[in-house]
């Protein structure tokens, strides 16, 4: 029984070292060529333009109902007015970096995964290395920086969903007017909470493309193997996503307060 | 075609020296030693398992060696690091057993693919593919997905692409597996073409026996374009391109010999080969 345990501890170190090393390297082949700008624009193109729907649509729904729950809190208290301000800075600190790290984990990490795994386990990774690529510049990289330069502007568009979404839920279920509550959700926004939600998207970038990217290359047991490492992308970069959000946030917040 | 580069034959272009391979279950390849001299074929022979694939991942630097050393064109492969064996592999081709080909590539950019990364002019890569495409007999796929293919004209096409580079050496990973009769004699076509052609040595994986008799026992010839018998008895200089045999079991090498020696052993566990 203590074997066993050891054996599995011995084997997540392993993981964490293989991890470490694989997302390393993501980022310091960008110091040295051989540089693959083709795979950059079609992964920007497939991470961004392609998880596009459902960020605006969560997005605006999200904003809808944040409005919801706090207006109706506001009305027993006759604050109303304030519901710009709090669905701003939740959106814009805390939801909408966090939700579309989520949302984008669940269609590009599991995307990822399968399809870094389907190479590996059809030998493609093995052909390209055959061929004189090293498939961590060519595979590995271009996914990362694509997901880590394209979730802020993702993050951005769904906080200006959510807050249509929000705008449009106060004016019909609050009676609010659009400019007061447009007016109060932007005054409501400082620097550092701007900062807070621009910082969070690039780790969650980091973190979902990195665990996808491993969990595609580590396949083992063929195809059954392949959608073992899909589910284990999605829900391991969901996890770390969460976990860095409560570091992240603190650390903000104490940004915030030193520099600002 | 354009001719394909020469080996110095100052060394044994593929040597492999008391070589061991293992996984956490233990052994799979022991105390392996073979050369494969130029324009030479080696088939090696053995059932699935024995290790036959291992030894051509070890020869292409795809896999390290637990013990002994393994040079390729004069580089000691079992020990070199990951960036100076992928300026290496540039040298040879592979052809794997379900082709590897990239699903999401047309036919044309699988095989334009290691030219397109050597940065080539397009004016210079487009011909070039085409040339071995025409070789291979699949001019016409050019703009073809994999997946629209066959699987033996993904076998060929996999055979253009590790040839596009004219490598020294090529390595066939049970390249007619799966398939049948007829489309294996096109892919053996194949090979005896670029071996008495172009002088290409090779290192031949399969479990089929009738692969390694036909290369043997048959030659292309240039000026009739096909395939021909070879003259039984009949004596070869010693730069026209030869055959031999290695069968491994249990791990280690059983036989290592011409094609007639394994032609007339009375070992059992050839025989079951032969049969």
């Amino acid at each position: 029984m203590v074997g066993v345990l050891t054996d599995a501890f011995k084997g997540f170190l392993a993981n964490i070292q293989d991890y470490t090393f694989m997302a390393t390297r993501s980022l310091t082949n960008l110091l040295t060529g051989p540089r693959y700008f083709q795979d950059l624009l079609d992964q920007m193109d497939d991470v961004g333009v392609g998880s596009l729907a459902i960020v605006l649509a969560s997005g605006f729904f999200i904003g809808a109902v944040m409005v919801l729950q706090t207006g109706s809190q506001f009305v027993r208290f006759g604050q109303t007015a304030l519901t710009g301000d709090i669905v701003s800075l939740a959106l814009v600190r805390e939801l909408g970096p966090t939700l579309t790290g989520i949302l984008v984990a669940g269609r590009v990490a599991s995307g990822m995964a399968s399809e870094l795994g389907s190479m590996l386990v059809t030998e493609q990774v093995d052909a390209m290395r055959a061929m004189g690529t090293d498939p961590s510049r060519k595979l590995i990289t271009p996914r990362v920086l694509a997901t880590i330069l394209v979730l802020p502007l993702l993050t951005a568009l769904n906080d200006f969903v959510g807050l249509l979404g929000g705008c449009v839920a106060s004016v019909f279920s609050l009676r609010l007017g659009a400019v007061e509550f447009w007016t109060r959700a932007i005054d409501a926004l400082d620097f550092p909470d701007i900062m807070q939600g621009m910082i969070k998207p690039l780790v969650y970038g980091f973190i979902l493309s990195t665990v996808g990217c491993y969990k595609g290359l580590t396949v083992r047991g063929g195809t059954q193997g392949v959608g073992r490492a899909t589910t284990q992308a999605v829900v391991v970069s969901n996890i770390m996503i969460i976990a860095a959000d409560v570091f992240l946030t603190k650390l903000s917040l104490y940004l915030g307060d030193k520099l600002f | 075609m354009s001719s394909f580069s020469s080996i110095d034959a100052a060394y044994a272009p593929v040597e492999f020296e008391n070589v061991c391979v293992g996984f956490d279950e233990g052994d799979i390849l022991q105390d392996i030693s073979f050369q494969v001299q130029p324009r030479e074929t080696l088939v090696l022979l053995g059932e699935t398992g024995t290790g036959k694939t291992l030894t051509l991942k070890m020869a292409a630097g795809l896999l390290q060696p637990s013990q002994g050393a393994v040079r390729v064109l004069g580089h000691k492969v079992s020990s070199m690091p990951e960036n100076e064996l992928l300026e290496f592999r540039r040298q040879i081709g592979i052809v794997f057993q379900e082709g590897a080909l990239f699903d999401s590539m047309t036919v044309g950019d699988n095989v334009a693919y290691r030219l397109r990364e050597d940065r080539l002019d397009e004016a210079e890569i487009e011909p070039r593919v085409l040339e071995i495409l025409r070789f291979v007999e699949l001019e016409h796929t050019l703009d073809q997905l994999p997946s629209e293919l066959s699987g033996g004209m993904r076998r060929r096409v996999s055979i253009a692409r590790a040839l596009v580079t004219r490598p020294q050496i090529v390595l066939y990973d049970s390249p007619t597996a799966g398939l049948d009769p007829i489309t294996s004699q096109t892919i053996i076509t194949l090979i005896l073409r670029l071996r008495d052609v172009y002088g290409v040595t090779a290192l031949l994986a399969t479990h089929r026996l009738q692969d390694g008799f036909a290369l043997a026992n048959f030659r292309f010839d240039p000026k009739s374009r096909s395939v021909v018998r070879e003259k039984p008895g009949a004596k070869k200089s010693t730069d026209e391109p030869t055959t031999r045999f290695i069968a491994y079991r249990d791990g280690r090498i059983y036989f290592e010999g011409a094609p007639e020696e394994l032609a007339s052993s009375k070992d059992p566990y050839l025989r079951r080969f032969l049969v």
